[in-house]
């Protein structure tokens, strides 16, 4: 079944004919995502990718025209959170934003509206999701993964990649990968992945990719303690060496007055049942001991 | 972005706020200047100035660099010492002169970012002038939370709430529309931070001699949101160069993340996450990494040098270590950057590469015919980078 993105998604990509919507929706045409439409106002009735994809004015029309239900969003920060409206107003439950640099004070309506909508927002500043051998969504290399049943949930991007290769290296796939953005305001955490997790009959073990900053990984911890407890499961936290008081590069990335230090994360992951690697290299090993057998 | 607090205190007036006058004195004479205007002032209850030093880190007061004068005389000295002095490593170019206040109660008042609920927050406690975190832990029942709605901001109801709920007695109606102003300060200004420590009532004298009690914000403390500076004309300007290393401004130019550290063995990687895990295991693997180092996505070969360029400017780098994930970066990019940058090189430091992802092979045979040191994994190449720092083979 997978979480977020699987066999039913039918994609649509804001922004689908700059440098980096073609760039990548390309690629997620070539793994065999179906991506069925693209969006930029305009160049409705031309089409995008040497004829494959039909490109729509209004993401209202790509959905009317193509039954489009998730979309990854490619527009430049300046339009990013407005695009992310579109979509839910055109009833997309699934968006993924992909953009980096959004204005915070911009998202804070925006989640809200995704809220009451009762959709998913992933991101912004994320690197979007992979069910591997169904869909990829954003800019995740398509390589890196095996299909399976693990499931893994992290902040950054290339560090997730890090991970996934480790595990698909090692003979374990994914049921789904998600990486939710290290912006201070992101439409999905890391408790809200796990929560869609629990409910998969497909996946059955996690892996958790951490960093300093915020309380985040915290709530996922307590949270997983007490509905996934039987479910084996791992974590990485990044940032055991970082000074306080300097931002490690994504804006959240902070440690502040003694909070959100990687200490407190691993002992948090610790007390719910996680095991906690010193290398992401080390993820699959701990899973077979966290007794996953698949 | 940090802001110095005179420069806070403008975007609070501009916003209509309560802040006592103050001036801003890059010399002794100017602080003198304003010394007499303010001690001359009838309104003045203490009779007093105070002069802080316009630094943009905390402790200031502990580091010297908060007294009060009653005289011009003093005024000039006392900015004399303080203009002199270097407060946690960082010279102090300017000081903010201003009438002391006859405090009659001090609280706290500040609007932040909540990440964990996506909202703004308000904060506010009866126990002011000392830091918050402190209050935090000695008395958290003294701390007021209050969101605001992401559609609506505050609505009147919601202000008054929090003045009543703080306890501002008889100044609720001035801590209600602070309130507002402070939430209109941080949304004109993209902040994520506004903060007054402490909002104070403070006694003043009317042109007849009368005590009169108000309101003000005596300190503020505003952080902007770099990723929003771009639309607001003037806020660039407010950047304080002698709080940030040249090599802030020189990785800034290129759209690199640097940020130095103490030890000795340079990092380069792809991606912030990375870079700190990358740093974590330089440090597992026995070293000490000499900075954080993010070339972000779809770094060129221009990049990947200026990068070089910022590692090798710290005297103390004894080995370096790349390594990059290649997803929408290129690896044989990097190892065009990396074979242009050894060949710039002033001084001959070790050098571990590891590039996986896209275009690793093509970037392998590069480095492999430039003949750099490889590595596989992650452990590897920082096992062999420490071993490089410390002058031993892996």
């Amino acid at each position: 079944m997978s979480i977020l993105i699987g066999r039913d998604t039918r994609l649509v990509v804001q922004g689908i004919t700059g440098r980096e919507g073609e760039f990548h929706s390309r690629a997620m045409l070539e793994y065999g995502t179906p991506l069925v439409a693209g969006v930029t106002p305009g160049k409705g009735g031309q089409t995008a990718l040497d004829g494959r994809v039909p490109v729509f004015d209004t993401v209202a029309e790509a959905v009317r025209q193509t039954g489009a239900n998730t979309s990854c969003i490619f527009v430049p920060a300046g339009g990013a959170p407005d695009a992310v409206l579109e979509s839910v107003a055109a009833g997309v439950k699934v968006v993924f934003c992909i953009t980096e640099g959004i204005p915070a004070l911009d998202m804070i309506p925006v989640v809200e509206k995704v809220r009451l909508a009762g959709a998913h927002l992933i991101g912004p500043n994320c690197p979007g999701a992979t069910s591997p051998g169904r869909a990829k969504v954003g800019i995740i290399p398509g390589s890196i993964h095996r299909e399976g049943r693990v499931g893994v949930v992290s902040r950054s991007g290339t560090l997730t990649y890090e991970a996934v290769q480790a595990m698909t290296d090692a003979g374990l796939g994914q049921s789904t990968c998600v990486g939710i953005g290290g912006d201070p305001v992101i439409g999905t955490q890391h408790i809200d992945v796990l929560r869609l997790f629990a409910e998969d009959p497909e996946t059955d073990a996690l892996v958790l990719i951490g960093e300093i900053g915020g309380s985040a990984e915290e709530e996922a911890a307590a949270w997983a303690a007490e509905h996934l407890a039987d479910v084996p499961k791992v974590a990485f936290i990044a940032g055991r060496t970082a000074p306080e008081g300097k931002r490690m590069g994504h804006a959240g990335a902070i440690i502040s007055g003694g909070k959100g230090t990687a200490a407190s994360k691993v002992a948090a992951l610790e007390a719910a049942g996680f095991l906690v690697a010193g290398s992401p290299t080390e993820l699959p090993k701990l899973l077979r001991v966290a007794g996953y057998r698949g | 972005m940090k802001i110095h607090e005179a420069d806070a205190k403008s975007l609070l007036v501009a916003q209509g706020l309560p802040v006592p006058a103050w001036a801003v004195a890059r010399t002794p004479t100017q602080a003198r200047e304003a010394a007499v205007r303010f001690l001359g002032d009838p309104g003045n209850a203490t009779k007093k100035v105070v002069i802080k030093a316009q630094v943009l880190v905390g402790g200031r007061g502990k580091a010297g660099g908060v007294k009060l004068a009653s005289t011009a005389d003093e005024a000039e000295d006392i900015a004399a010492q303080i203009l002199a002095l270097e407060i946690k490593g960082l010279p102090v170019r300017r000081v903010l002169v201003g009438p002391a206040a006859e405090i009659v109660k001090e609280y706290y008042l500040s609007v932040l970012l909540d990440r964990a609920t996506k909202r703004l927050m308000f904060i506010g406690s009866a126990e002011g002038g000392v830091e918050i975190e402190q209050v935090a832990v000695e008395n958290p029942g003294a701390i007021v939370y209050e969101h605001v709605d992401p559609l609506l901001g505050l609505p009147d109801y919601a202000a008054r709430q929090l003045a009543f709920r703080v306890g501002f007695g008889p100044h609720w109606k001035a801590a209600a529309a602070i309130a507002k102003g402070l939430l209109k300060t941080m949304l004109a200004n993209d902040a994520d931070l506004v903060e007054i420590n402490p909002l104070a009532v403070i006694r003043e004298h009317n042109a007849d001699g009368t005590p009169v009690e108000r309101l003000v914000c005596l300190d503020a403390k505003v952080t902007l949101d770099d990723s929003a500076l771009g639309r607001h004309a003037g806020l660039e300007d407010l950047r304080d160069l002698d709080a940030e290393d040249p090599a802030d401004v020189e990785a800034r130019r290129y759209d690199l993340t640097f940020i130095k550290l103490d030890g000795d063995i340079g990092c380069m990687v792809n991606g912030a996450g990375l870079a700190m895990t990358t740093m974590d295991l330089v440090k597992r693997a026995g070293g000490e990494p000499a900075n954080f180092l993010d070339i972000g996505g779809g770094a060129k070969a221009d990049r990947v040098a200026a990068a070089m360029r910022l590692i090798l400017a710290d005297p103390n780098v004894k080995a370096i270590l790349v390594n990059i994930f290649g997803g929408i970066t290129r690896g044989d990019e990097v190892a065009r950057g990396l074979i242009e940058a050894r060949a710039q090189q002033v001084r001959d430091v070790p050098m571990v590469v590891r590039i996986v992802g896209t275009n690793a092979a093509e970037a392998a045979e590069l480095l492999e015919a430039a003949r750099f040191v490889t590595a596989d994994s992650l452990d590897e190449a920082a096992a062999k980078a420490v071993a490089a720092a410390k002058g031993v083979a892996a």
